[in-house]
């Protein structure tokens, strides 16, 4: 799912906090989120989810107190860098065995709605 | 046949007293019977498959060309995906999916011959630590049913400890193995991050996922950990090293070993069954030879937020492929392709895991990226850099798996914070990649209690000898609870 041009602006309009960050959630916030995750969420559950994910935002508010300048992101850690291997076909076609899982296909492809009117 | 370690099994199996098949037959005869009580388990094998490749490990054994393991019977946990049984990683998302190749570490133990009964229960895409966010319904403690056995690799765990199989697969992210190891009273082993293939492993935080060995005692997991570890193509972050001979290194001994004790999982509020489990363990230790110290991880108060940024950011990231198009669950008549992504995901998701997709992708999106998800790496470089410098003075550390024996289902599964805090010691190990251990450390009103090891890089064999030898001392590991004796 390739995320558009509106998610930014969807993210940019969550209302921050004084300190930049957003501590409490509001239903609105949520909707807008879970827009993000492209994740239905009926209009009934936003409050109690607002209310949960504001107490795990709160969790790792502690972060903010970390002291880490100077400090580099840690992304694997053992600090390995990506293995190259040589540019070479290993693998013989198994388009059939792959699709077996889909929900649905025809004639080899992959079935969505219409997605160009 | 179910109360004898693998090494004694695989004895019976080389010198006749029992064939695979008889084996075979006996696990499948407990789960049958045992397993209602437990829900340890998805997706049983049909047993004439089973069968047959026990036979097949009869016929290699006799022809003298048999692996160590060839014969004995083990469960994997339903993260791994299996050509022949479905896969369903605790999810609706996935209730039909059949994949159509084995994991890495499946296709390693069918290789040594072992023999595959089924799929265990675990936390809806390993996302939980009491096995109740499973589409397939919450799983029993067997010390005590009214209990959770821990998560996610709960139904693994509950399992073994019930003997419905001598060994199981588990996969542990923030503490998935070793906090239901701690839970239902058995051993169990997250390696150091790269030394387990994660190819066909079903991704839920990449930079924090490792597969590892369950099982009663360190002697167990030690070989199912020689079939699982080494080197994989097709996995990118796995480490290319030499291969180890876990069982050999159980018996190197305890004199001069450097024992740290990290201060900070000391700390008070401690359920005090738990701190004399360790106190135990270490007085043990020190009877051996070993040296004790003190020793400072001064930011192991921020590895759950960390992890609490990480682990959903990068589940956001690889949930993002279930969209209803090539695998998995489709809802039905979509409107348009907005439509179907966001109802096959609101049907094939449950609770938790919609909230952590929700915490990740917020975290992850334009503005929030430095604040949250670049804090919480630069964090976890501090916390491994803690133990970096504890490991320069000990060799290895002891300290409490969880902060108390198992809970009540229900107990926290309104709470997700409350739920997180179960994890707050076994969280820094992932974040530092490092391996650790839980083992039976005693027992409290009839409950185990874990007690863990965490090791240095690549040292699973240090890890794995200095529980061994305080097994040889304990029986908490052979213990089974009455009711599956």
């Amino acid at each position: 799912m390739a995320a558009g041009a509106c998610d930014t602006v969807c993210a940019s309009r969550l209302t921050p906090s004084r300190t930049g960050l957003i501590m409490s959630l509001s239903s609105e916030d949520v909707a807008k989120i879970a827009h993000l995750a492209r994740l239905g969420v009926n209009a009934e559950d936003l409050q109690s989810y607002a209310g949960e994910l504001s107490k795990i935002l709160d969790l790792v508010d502690q972060l903010q107190a970390a002291d880490t300048a100077g400090i580099t992101p840690m992304a694997h850690p053992l600090d390995a860098v990506q293995r190259l291997r040589p540019d070479a076909v290993t693998e013989s076609d198994q388009r059939e065995a792959a699709q077996a899982c889909a929900p649905v296909t025809q004639d080899g492809l992959y079935l969505v709605p219409r997605v160009v009117e | 046949m179910h109360d004898l370690g693998v090494a004694a099994l695989a004895r019976g199996l080389q010198d006749g007293t029992f064939s695979a098949e008889e084996l075979a037959r006996h696990f499948l005869d407990r789960i049958g019977r045992l397993d209602p009580a437990l829900n340890a388990v998805i997706t049983v094998a049909p047993e004439e498959r089973v069968l047959e490749s026990a036979r097949a490990a009869d016929q290699a054994r006799s022809a003298g060309s048999a692996h160590a393991l060839a014969g004995i019977p083990l469960l994997h946990k339903d993260i791994f995906c299996t050509r022949t049984l479905r896969t369903t990683c605790g999810s609706r998302m996935l209730e039909q999916f059949v994949s159509p190749y084995d994991a890495e570490v499946v296709e390693r133990c069918r290789t040594a011959g072992m023999v595959m009964l089924g799929k265990t229960n675990m936390d809806e895409f390993a996302m939980g630590s009491s096995n109740e966010t499973s589409y397939y319904g919450q799983v029993a403690n067997p010390w005590d049913t009214d209990r959770v056995p821990g998560g996610s690799s709960g139904g693994s765990a509950s399992a073994v400890a019930a003997r419905l199989a001598p060994l199981a697969t588990g996969t542990d992210t923030g503490g998935s193995i070793r906090q239901p190891a701690a839970l239902c009273g058995i051993t169990g082993l997250k390696p150091t991050y790269g030394l387990v293939s994660r190819w066909g492993m079903i991704a839920f935080a990449s930079s924090l996922d490792q597969a590892g060995p369950l099982a009663p005692s360190a002697e167990d997991c030690a070989l199912l950990l020689g079939a699982m570890a080494g080197f994989d193509e097709k996995d990118s972050t796995s480490v290319r090293r030499d291969a180890e001979d876990y069982p050999a290194a159980l018996t190197q001994p305890l004199s001069g070993l450097r024992v740290g004790l990290p201060k900070e999982y000391l700390a008070d509020g401690l359920d005090d069954a738990v701190r004399n489990a360790v106190t135990e363990v270490v007085r043990f230790y020190e009877s051996q030879g070993a040296s004790v110290q003190e020793v400072s991880l001064p930011h192991s108060h921020l590895a759950v937020p960390a992890y609490y940024v990480i682990a959903p950011a990068e589940c956001s990231s690889n949930l993002s492929r279930f969209d209803g198009v090539r695998f998995g669950h489709r809802c039905e008549n979509p409107d348009n392709l907005e439509d179907l992504y966001k109802r096959t995901r609101a049907e094939g998701f449950g609770p938790e895991v919609k909230r952590r997709i929700m915490i990740g992708a917020y975290a992850l999106s334009a503005g929030y990226y430095d604040a949250y998800y670049l804090q919480a790496q630069k964090t976890r470089r501090l916390i491994q850099q803690d133990f970096v410098q504890a490991f320069e003075q000990v060799d290895l550390l002891v300290a409490p798996t969880t902060p108390e024996t198992a809970f009540r289902h229900g107990e926290k599964s309104d709470d997700p914070v409350k739920m997180y805090l179960s994890d707050i010691n076994t969280i820094a190990a992932n974040l530092a990649g490092l391996p650790a251990l839980s083992m039976p450390g005693g027992f409290a009103h009839g409950l185990p209690v874990g007690v863990q090891l965490i090791g240095n890089y690549f040292d699973e064999g240090r890890l794995l000898a200095a529980a061994h030898a305080w097994q040889q001392e304990s029986d908490f590991h052979a213990r089974i609870p009455e009711a599956f004796q």
